[in-house]
């Protein structure tokens, strides 16, 4: 129970609207007050547990997220919060638009919506904490990601 | 070296985290109850060090840790050697040595972020560290030695003599325990300009071991308020702990300001007030 009792967040914004990441900042704020949980929005992502990722995957900010996901010590937890984040939203079928975070690194929980109230927020990063710790428990570790260059597919 | 010593060396080291920790716990609580927050549990700093000790450790290279067990060691000696009413002075050199082990794990790490918050702790000792010394210096005027034991054998309390210093030493608890507004050298406030500051590197186990340090550090400063009013201990601890409630009552009530600010505050005001205080003690030949 030592890692679900103290879950550190770090918000990565990849090509986001900004509408999720106003909602994962009210998460924070005293009506819903994340920090009961022990939640704290932390900047490094060598201190977080969690990572919460918002917006569609272009190939601009693809080895951003390859990057600070690789810089995340293990046991760690990905989590996809909002429509773009989850497939690609309504962005699925931009020229320059990868899709959901998940055909980048491997995702744990997805939270849908458009944008997803805070309370479903608050409610994905409870449902990451039990993934968390079975991580704990079996050693699972994250793969690291290879990164590559920024150019675009020619089938793209 | 008796067995007596040996018992409080011992009590010590295993009491001093846990009162640091709820010291912290409480600073959180209070701080969520002022932001009209529920706030985490009192033990909520247990529960993340915990964790941290049971994450991976992610270095950059391989002297980065050292520096912090370095940073450990000296806190707890510094700690120890209040705690066996030792020279003052000593124990200023010895907690400067702590303050700079960070600074330089800080900046052997190369990020930008650490190096330019170690560079701002550099600049916090600046303006800290002549308080203290005035603070030791008050200590010898009043008793002829700079041994804390004289002080703690005196028949009346320092506060009586040095109302300034105590002033100054408050400001000095709130830049060392990295409060706002003089909380730019590594704040988790700061995160979206600073990322962590001087502490972004660390990671795990290593970033754990100075949360511990952290422990003893407020034990440690809030012990140097101690010693003001050591002839009876309850209003000594009434007072150290009402200046630490203060600062975080300031610490939630202020914004970060810029470096200069703070080296102008404590260039001028501070110092200004401590030396008035030792010019007063020089001249009038008073002793406890």
């Amino acid at each position: 129970m030592s890692l679900a009792k103290s879950p550190w967040i770090i918000h990565v914004n990849v090509n986001s609207c900004n509408g999720c990441d106003i909602e994962v900042v009210a998460c924070l704020t005293p009506l819903y007050d994340a920090e009961r949980f022990g939640v704290l929005n932390i900047g490094t992502p060598k201190q977080a547990d969690i990572m919460v990722v918002t917006g569609s995957v272009n190939y601009k900010n693809v080895n951003v997220l390859k990057n600070i996901y690789n810089q995340i010590p293990d046991p760690k937890v990905v989590l996809a919060v909002g429509a773009c984040a989850s497939t690609g939203g309504i962005f699925h079928d931009c020229y320059n638009v990868i899709g959901g975070v998940d055909q980048i690194i491997p995702v744990d929980a997805y939270v849908p919506g458009c944008c997803p109230r805070p309370e479903a927020i608050l409610d994905g990063v409870v449902a990451a904490l039990s993934i968390l710790e079975s991580k704990k428990q079996g050693k699972i570790k994250g793969k690291e990601v290879k990164l590559k260059g920024n150019e675009v597919p020619s089938n793209a | 070296m008796n067995v007596n010593d040996i018992l409080l060396a011992v009590l010590v080291l295993i009491g001093a985290p846990i009162v640091g920790c709820i010291a912290a716990g409480i600073d959180r609580k209070i701080t969520a109850r002022l932001q009209g927050r529920v706030g985490p549990p009192l033990l909520q700093p247990y529960y993340d060090v915990r964790k941290l000790l049971s994450k991976d450790n992610m270095i950059v290279n391989k002297s980065q840790n050292f520096y912090v067990v370095v940073y450990l060691v000296f806190i707890v000696l510094s700690l120890l050697m209040l705690i066996f009413r030792q020279d003052i002075l000593m124990i200023i050199f010895v907690y400067t040595v702590a303050s700079v082990a960070l600074i330089v794990g800080g900046m052997s790490t190369g990020s930008p972020y650490a190096r330019v918050g170690s560079s701002r702790e550099i600049m916090a000792i600046l303006a800290y560290e002549p308080i203290l010394i005035l603070y030791a210096l008050a200590i010898y005027l009043l008793t002829g030695t700079f041994k804390i034991s004289a002080v703690v054998d005196a028949s009346t309390p320092l506060l009586a003599y040095t109302p300034l210093i105590f002033i100054a030493m408050i400001f000095v608890l709130n830049i060392k325990l990295k409060k706002s507004p003089f909380d730019y050298s590594t704040s988790h406030h700061a995160h979206q300009e600073l990322v962590k500051g001087m502490l972004t590197e660390y990671s795990g186990p290593g970033f754990a071991i100075i949360e511990i340090a952290h422990f003893y550090e407020y034990v440690f400063l809030t012990g140097l308020l101690f010693v003001f009013w050591t002839v009876n201990p309850v209003i000594g601890f009434l007072l150290s702990t009402a200046a630490f409630l203060l600062v975080i009552v300031v610490d939630n009530v202020t914004a970060r300001v810029y470096w200069q600010w703070m080296l102008k505050l404590s260039w001028t005001f501070l110092l200004a007030i401590s030396i008035v205080n030792i010019a007063f003690l020089y001249f009038s030949g008073v002793k406890i």
